[in-house]
């Protein structure tokens, strides 16, 4: 069990090394992608009713801004600025680094051509308007994940750039991420050294329950842990880390408190059935604790007692799986530093806030 | 198979405390058990066309059943009361069990067969089950896909109260809060019913919400997921506050996720309450008060005390979690060794007894 430090240990005079693994960037226009699209792609945005990707992975205008100020970008939407994420977010954490995490909705185009061009554009222009001017930033590269192999292919395009450290994979999709379709995804995902960001959201045809389609976006917000749950059981059970040991997965926006009990009944159920599986040769929750990484926030903690947050992160059973993130511009519960890091032993925040980000990016 | 089964009759009765089994499986050896109570035209039909369900829930797997279970007729185990009884309900001193009969009444896609299989069902319930056996409560089976249908069976059977909840299974067409399944809630908040899910049943769409895996140990971790998706669907859709009475009970599902769900239901009223304005508490205090579940598979931590830790988690949810044996499946629990034996006597007693009795008003 972990005991909670007393009060002030976190709060030294000197602000502690931070690094941020889920700040997102946001395309601002569709128009602001032309430099980066093929002339054929122009003339549709402008002739027909194509307009690039409109699902959102959020609702569309509800509380965008963080914190209490929600005007505060008045018309402009949230996070489409350098300059925005450099005064609301680097500058005030001093966050020597922040991963970006574009949630522009490729896996929503189902027509091939259109993803692939897409996603070349966004990782150019994420290339020369974001990283390019700020050494403090690196990025997710996004891909068309519906189509695996050419999504390889983009990884081999610009998975060698310096500041690309991950390939965001939305959690939603149409075939569980560990699947032998995505291998070939996998395979360059390792051969590049980068990330599996798999991030919240996704805009498939597939339900986001096994149940069929909620009524409520509350419920899919809610719901969302559970689809993340399910893509841990898959990639596990396939055999990704056993085919590719070099790969790391990133858990963003997935929340954490529900991964311990989840690793409980992965274990109990590979031990009655793992001759189905006979590859995954270890129980799944030591796959999990080496090869995947969860962003703190949402923090989903319990109100009425801050030592039950604790006991969570002690049942995760390591110590490295933790990234501080903001999920800057998305508004959430609770603050990390009040309601769980100053609890902890200061080399436990330290790895959380810093530590664990630098290893799994390389920073 | 052995030539000689084991000796239940060492365990001693006299001493043993009571027990409530919440999931005690009755089984068909085949689906012509049902035809006594199946009119000709059914019965043709199966013959003809088979039971037609939705696709794609096909895997690789062994067993179903427990070979230890089998009757000595060798009819499927679990299909048999006088053998059930037995071999489990006797030795383990069971006060009552409560049938979870999984049939093909709520999967098959002909919406007429579905309402005529769960009458039958419900009939071969009260002649082969509750008539002989007192101990025994029933799951009165619907074809919930076509919840006119089902609020009719709901009605017809309800007046029987050795029918004690409407099974719906784990995964409907749609979450289970949605309106579509109202009137099903009305005729069982009528009749002082609870609602009960069970894991699997009743396809449709993949046990992801990310499209379909390609093991059965996918099949068999999933309902958790496929659980907290109806627990989130219920409770957001307001049907506690339509059917105040209403208990929701879910089988063989787990119950660890429980308080890491209500913390995150609690955040998300926090961030997007506007959206549900029929909701007039927290989330978590519409679980608190409306939803059970059972123990089997009880999710087992690598060290003991982090499962004393969790209940403390559940605070008194823990007056929510029932014992359930899953009696004769692969993975069914034996009563002595499912819970860990670090907890207190008082939660024991609980979980196997007490909360169900004050459930079940046995």
């Amino acid at each position: 069990m972990i005991e909670a430090q007393a009060a002030g240990v976190g709060a030294s005079a000197t602000r502690p090394a931070l690094v941020d693994s889920d700040v997102h960037c946001e395309v601002p226009r569709v128009d602001a992608l032309f430099p980066y699209l093929p002339d054929y792609w122009i003339e549709h945005i402008q002739q027909t009713l194509f307009k690039g990707p409109v699902d959102s992975y959020y609702p569309s205008k509800v509380s965008m801004a963080a914190g209490a100020d929600g005007k505060r970008f008045d018309g402009v939407l949230p996070a489409s600025s350098l300059k925005e994420i450099q005064d609301a977010v680097l500058d005030p954490s001093g966050a020597s680094h922040a991963i970006l995490n574009c949630l522009y909705a490729i896996d929503s185009l189902n027509n091939p051509d259109a993803a692939v061009a897409m996603a070349r554009a966004v990782n150019d222009w994420l290339i020369a308007e974001w990283l390019e001017k700020d050494d403090r930033l690196r990025a997710s590269m996004v891909v068309p994940v519906q189509l695996p192999t050419l999504a390889a292919r983009e990884i081999e395009r610009v998975g060698d750039y310096p500041g690309i450290v991950q390939v965001l994979l939305p959690v939603r999709t149409n075939q569980p991420l560990g699947n032998r379709n995505f291998h070939p995804l996998w395979s360059a995902i390792e051969r590049k050294n980068l990330v599996a960001g798999v991030h919240f959201g996704g805009a498939p045809i597939t339900p986001p329950t096994p149940t069929g389609w909620p009524s409520y976006y509350f419920e899919v917000y809610a719901g969302m842990a559970q689809v993340f749950a399910t893509q841990l059981t898959n990639i596990v059970t396939e055999g990704v880390f056993d085919q590719f040991p070099g790969v790391k997965v990133a858990f963003l926006e997935s929340g954490w408190t529900w991964i311990p009990s989840h690793m409980w009944r992965f274990d109990k159920e590979w031990k009655n059935l793992r001759r189905l599986v006979p590859w995954v040769n270890r129980a799944p929750s030591e796959y999990i604790r080496e090869h995947v990484r969860v962003a703190i926030q949402p923090l989903d903690a319990p109100d009425q007692n801050p030592q039950h947050l604790l006991d969570v992160f002690d049942q995760l059973g390591s110590e490295e799986m933790l990234l501080y993130s903001s999920v800057y511009p998305r508004p959430q519960v609770g603050d990390p530093e009040e309601s769980f890091l100053r609890h902890l032993p200061a080399s436990a925040a330290s790895k959380i806030r810093c530590e664990n980000a630098r290893a799994l990016y390389g920073l | 198979m052995v030539a000689t089964l084991p000796e239940h009759s060492v365990r001693s009765r006299r001493t043993r405390p009571a027990l409530i089994d919440c999931d005690f499986h009755n089984e068909l050896d085949s689906i012509k058990d049902l035809y006594p109570y199946l009119a000709k035209r059914w019965q043709t039909h199966i013959e003809t066309f088979g039971l037609q369900r939705p696709t794609g829930g096909y895997f690789p797997r062994f067993m179903d059943h427990r070979e230890d279970a089998r009757p000595p007729s060798g009819r499927r185990s679990g299909s048999e009361v006088a053998f059930s009884r037995s071999d489990f309900l006797d030795p383990y001193n069971v006060a009552h069990a409560m049938l979870i009969p999984l049939t093909s009444a709520a999967g098959v896609t002909n919406l007429d067969l579905g309402a005529a299989l769960a009458s039958a069902v419900n009939d071969w319930q009260v002649a082969e089950w509750l008539d002989p056996e007192p101990r025994l409560r029933a799951s009165l089976a619907v074809a919930p896909e076509d919840p006119i249908a089902a609020a009719k069976e709901v009605e017809r059977c309800g007046r029987d109260t050795r029918f004690v909840q409407v099974f719906m299974p784990g995964r409907t067409h749609e979450p289970l809060g949605r309106r579509k399944y109202w009137p099903i809630y009305e005729a069982a908040a009528k009749h002082g019913l609870h609602i009960m899910s069970h894991a699997f049943g009743s396809y449709g769409y993949p046990i992801t919400g990310a499209g379909q895996a390609s093991f059965y140990v996918e099949e068999h971790v999933g309902p958790a997921q496929a659980a907290q998706a109806n627990v989130i669907s219920l409770v957001t859709e307001g049907v506690f506050e339509q059917f105040p009475k209403l208990k929701f009970v879910s089988v063989e599902n787990g119950f660890g996720w429980i308080p890491s769900l209500m913390w995150r239901m609690d955040a998300t009223y926090q961030l997007y309450k506007d959206e549900v304005p029929h909701l007039k508490r927290l989330p978590s205090e519409y679980i608190r008060e409306h939803v059970y579940m059972t123990t089997q598979p009880v999710e087992e931590p690598h060290k003991p005390q982090q499962f004393v830790q969790m209940l403390e988690h559940f605070g008194d949810m823990v007056n929510n979690i029932l014992f359930a044996s899953d009696y004769p499946h692969w993975d069914s629990d034996d009563p002595d060794f499912a819970l860990p034996t670090n907890l207190s006597d008082e939660v024991v007693q609980a979980i196997h007894y007490d909360n169900a009795k004050r459930l079940y008003n046995l």
